[in-house]
């Protein structure tokens, strides 16, 4: 990949994060909220960013990361999101502890919060998953699956969790951004499809 | 000579009125015979401080909150009940007591207190109210505003008798 390309790809996706993140930072609703609760609602940006990077660092497409490394980012992408995760709710529940218990048992009466308290069991999921995966001996055909299909229950339910959000977040910088992770998890899924089945076929030719 | 005046807007209005009456005269044996008891809403009782003082306003104001109390079965509206209100407005958090505040209903049953605006908080911008006088039962009620810009909101009860 030339260094023209590489550049204009890192600017995009910057942008794509960045963006979404000065535009809440700039929402009128903060004016009217504790630290305690901004800094709630931007860990959850925050995490919700970062699942645009973590499909394309597991395939290494990434301009200027290779593969290997890539994987090694993206595990601790995958800690940090998970951080992200705890720090987002843990902010939440000292602001309303009610709201946040509701959520957690699955009977709040707002429809986007059990869309992520699923997303974020499966973060838990995934990252146990990676921390046991030797202990657990799974064999790497339904690694794969397992992973791809936690990773799948993590952006679907993260956009539509935030989609269904009335909060800081602008409401156009917003659904560019959960495009983009929908987008970048399904090129990954696609991609990462390809490499495997060529993959098999070198393996076969051998 | 007399010009027709049917318009078509004359002929949408009187459709849907009919329409609406036709469909209302449907549903209406049911509501008439039997005001069924509002239920508490999930997440209703949420930051919920017992014995809000009555208040003239909560706060500075500028939005209004309002509604009414009914008799569960006969639907007899319900004067001098205490609704007590609370919401993350412009001037503080649902957990802040002065964001806390009661009134009573006139002698139609209706209630109306004027509040700061409330502001969109864990997600959606929404009110509390409750009903916790103990003649009736207890009701807690979690209305969602259309709008974030809307500078009022209702909200119903219907009470049933201890």
């Amino acid at each position: 990949m030339n260094q023209a390309r590489s550049v204009v790809v890192w600017i995009v996706l910057s942008s794509l994060v960045i963006i979404p993140l000065v535009a809440a930072a700039l929402s009128p609703l903060l004016a009217w909220r504790q630290p305690i609760y901004i800094g709630a609602g931007f860990a959850g940006i925050f995490a919700f960013a970062l699942l645009l990077f973590q499909p394309l660092l597991a395939i290494g497409v990434l301009p200027g990361i290779s593969r290997l490394r890539g994987r090694l980012i993206h595990q601790w992408v995958g800690i940090s999101l998970m951080l992200a995760v705890v720090a987002h709710v843990i902010g939440l529940w000292v602001t309303s502890p009610p709201d946040v218990i509701d959520a957690l048992l699955f009977r709040s009466p707002t429809p986007f919060s059990a869309w992520g308290v699923v997303a974020m069991w499966a973060v838990f999921a995934s990252v146990c998953l990676v921390f046991f995966r030797r202990k657990l001996r799974l064999r790497p055909g339904r690694w794969r699956i397992v992973h791809k299909s936690l990773a799948t229950v993590i952006v679907v339910g993260s956009v539509v969790h935030a989609v269904l959000i009335e909060g800081t977040m602008e409401i156009i910088t917003k659904s560019v951004l959960c495009a983009s992770v929908l987008a970048a998890l399904g090129f990954a899924l696609g991609t990462a499809h390809t490499q495997r089945n060529r993959q098999i076929k070198r393996q076969s030719r051998t | 000579m007399k010009r027709s005046q049917m318009s078509r807007r004359n002929f949408l209005a009187g459709t849907t009125a009919v329409l609406a009456t036709s469909v209302g005269g449907l549903l209406s044996p049911a509501l008439a015979q039997d005001f069924a008891p509002t239920r508490t809403m999930p997440g209703g009782a949420n930051n919920y401080i017992p014995n809000a003082p009555l208040v003239d306003r909560i706060g500075g104001g500028g939005f209004w909150m309002t509604g009414s109390v009914r008799r569960a079965g006969d639907g007899v509206p319900l004067a001098g009940q205490r609704i007590q209100i609370w919401a993350h407005t412009t001037e503080g958090h649902e957990r802040d007591p002065h964001s806390h505040g009661a009134t009573l209903t006139d002698e139609n049953g209706e209630f109306r207190l004027e509040m700061p605006q409330i502001v969109p908080a864990f997600g959606q911008p929404h009110g509390h109210l409750a009903y916790d006088s103990g003649d009736f039962e207890t009701v807690f009620l979690r209305p969602i505003m259309p709008s974030a810009s809307d500078t009022t909101l209702s909200a119903h009860f219907i009470l049933k008798p201890v």
